[in-house]
């Protein structure tokens, strides 16, 4: 599968991060090594075997649905950047 | 004091030898001594040590016991510890300080350990050097123009240089078992599930796994017994009663069936590594072992699985790093946009960003089935390779890793990077329990011999390495500079 530049910067503003023109060569050529390695899987015929999405074989245990965590968040809101009555602040979405 | 394990200490403040508070003071004094040069602890905690050492010495005044009561540790600081900073050897998060404490955290707070600090790391656990943290890489406390492994390095150092009695570390694709190797301590992947992941940032959650990093097997017994169990904060925590990993320390090994996989012992082994596993093997034959040769044939492409399925994993984990709730925020953001790539491409290293774009990529709308999907299923090969090794052998025995400790800056090839986890990576696809334990050393350099054992077998693994460590003193060699206890 071809790796390029544009491929790059696709993948960086899906996951909201910001490559810059200097490092967009470097990173292009390190994923493209990356995605090289990867494809060895490639060789491997695995049409007949069945995803192991997890180690443990068994099924998710339930809770009741119950609140059981007390309200902290005027003290978790002090970890924040910005915060404000009880709101985290963020730049302007709307005009 | 400082060459003693865990077990002999617990020994020592039982009889009223040495109290807590003169035990940390001594740790606390060498963090002070040797921590500029070696850079394990990114945060050490001189005056709540003392705090939980007085009350543990207070405790044990008023009658209560319990082997950890008043033993110094560190924590990597990949786990919430409140009120002290957790930074996961990142920018994105120097001045995160968590308001709770980790489960693992927390068992060893009741059981009265005394913490002195939290560990330096690879940034997000993602590295096998310690040289992709935020805060330096740590040296290795045998060679300082060495790496100390990784992700864990901080922990493994600390913990071979005397800089603490025990630590705790994380394990995902080796990154307890690899350092443990290259510092010439013990280090112990308990199977998936079997400790409880709350509090401890997330990497790759169906491959994350918290262990313990120490003097030997016995003091990994010591610590399992607190960190294990059933957690109802943690959904994938596994609802089975916790041993007593102690009890079975001395169980006879007449009759074990160790498998040595051929895959293990093929290209790229460096000969002496080779020649110490062989002869390690020899102890296990005087003590009534059998060896067998035993094949896996899919381990040649658990590095490459694993580099899907742990950058989607992290992919996913590491959105939450958004510059809103907590961390890093990025300086005059112009938009809500510019706020997100900005804090982001700031807040985290070269390698997270690459790993994140790698998971991003392989999650990406028409690669699914090509990459994640088949990840997945050549996780199934792989965890069949080992059910079918564990119906003719009781454990797996081999090298941690191809060589011992490298220099610093030797592998800025990432691909180079990920394939020193060859013999590890597979562990965690399957999900299995596996320890590294000294087996020798070449040329000043400390051996990590590798066992792996079937789900759940944590006790017999302990059982196997301790017994090692009964007939050898591998574990007993400490690192040149830092034995004066002045």
């Amino acid at each position: 599968m071809a790796f390029d530049k544009s491929e790059v910067e696709k993948i960086a503003h899906l996951a909201r991060l910001h490559i810059s023109d200097l490092e967009a060569d470097e990173v292009t050529a390190r994923i493209g090594d990356i995605l090289h390695l990867i494809d060895q899987m490639q060789s491997v015929d695995t049409d007949a075997v069945e995803p192991l999405a997890h180690p443990l074989d068994v099924v998710q245990r339930l809770r009741r649905d119950e609140i059981t965590e007390k309200n902290r968040r005027e003290e978790l809101q002090t970890l924040a950047p910005s915060s404000q009555d009880g709101l985290y602040l963020v730049p302007k979405v709307l005009e | 004091m400082i060459e003693k394990t865990v077990a002999e200490l617990s020994v020592a403040l039982a009889s009223g030898d040495i109290s807590s508070v003169e035990l940390t003071q001594v740790y606390l004094d060498r963090i002070a001594r040797f921590n500029a040069d070696l850079n394990a602890f990114i945060t050490v905690c001189d005056e709540s040590a003392m705090d939980q050492a007085r009350a543990a010495d207070a405790a044990r005044a008023n009658g209560e016991t319990g082997a950890l009561l008043g033993i110094p540790m560190a924590h990597k600081d990949i786990f919430c510890t409140q009120g002290i900073s957790t930074t996961c050897g990142s920018r994105i998060l120097q001045n995160f300080v968590s308001p709770y404490d980790a489960t693992v955290v927390e068992h060893f707070k009741t059981a009265g350990a005394v913490t002195l600090g939290k560990t330096n790391m690879d940034e997000f656990a993602m590295g096998s050097s310690n040289e992709t943290s935020f805060f330096g890489p740590v040296k290795n406390p045998w060679d300082s123009n060495r790496v100390p492994g990784g992700s864990s390095g901080g922990s493994a150092a600390a913990v071979a240089a005397g800089l603490c009695a025990m630590a705790t570390g994380t394990d995902t694709g080796g990154s307890i078992r690899q350092p443990a190797a290259f510092c010439g301590i013990t280090g112990f992947k308990p199977s998936y599930g079997r400790v409880s992941r709350w509090g401890m940032i997330a990497f790759a959650s169906s491959l994350d796994q918290a262990g313990p990093l120490c003097q030997s097997a016995e003091d990994a017994a010591l610590m399992m017994n607190v960190m294990a169990g059933l957690d109802s904060k943690d959904s994938t925590s596994i609802d089975k009663d916790v041993e007593d990993y102690t009890t079975t320390l001395n169980d006879s090994l007449d009759g074990l069936k160790i498998g040595i996989p051929r895959q293990h012992f093929a290209q790229g082994l460096s000969a002496e590594v080779e020649q110490t596993i062989r002869d390690a093997l020899k102890e296990y034959e005087k003590l009534g072992a059998t060896i067998k040769e035993i094949d896996l044939p899919n381990n040649h492409l658990s590095v490459s699985a694993y580099y899907v399925v742990a950058p989607a994993e992290a992919s996913a984990n590491l959105s939450r790093y958004d510059g809103v709730r907590y961390g890093y925020r990025c300086e005059n953001p112009l938009d809500l946009e510019d706020m997100y790539k900005r804090t982001r491409s700031e807040g985290f290293g070269d390698e997270v960003k690459r790993r994140i774009m790698v998971g991003t990529y392989a999650l990406s709308a028409g690669f699914y089935d090509a990459y994640y999907r088949k990840a997945q299923k050549i996780r199934r090969l792989i965890k069949n390779d080992f059910n079918e090794a564990f119906d003719e052998v009781d454990i797996i025995v081999g090298p941690t890793s191809p060589h011992t400790a490298f220099e610093l800056g030797a592998k800025s090839d990432p691909v180079a990077m990920y394939l020193e986890d060859i013999y590890t990576i597979a562990v965690n696809l399957a999900g299995l329990p596996a320890i590294s334990i000294p087996g020798g050393m070449v040329d000043g350099l400390p051996i990590g011999m590798h066992m792996v054992g079937n789900d759940f077998a944590e006790a017999r693994v302990l059982n196997i390495a301790h017994q090692f460590q009964r007939q050898t003193d591998w574990h007993r060699n400490k690192p040149a500079a830092f034995t004066q206890e002045d």
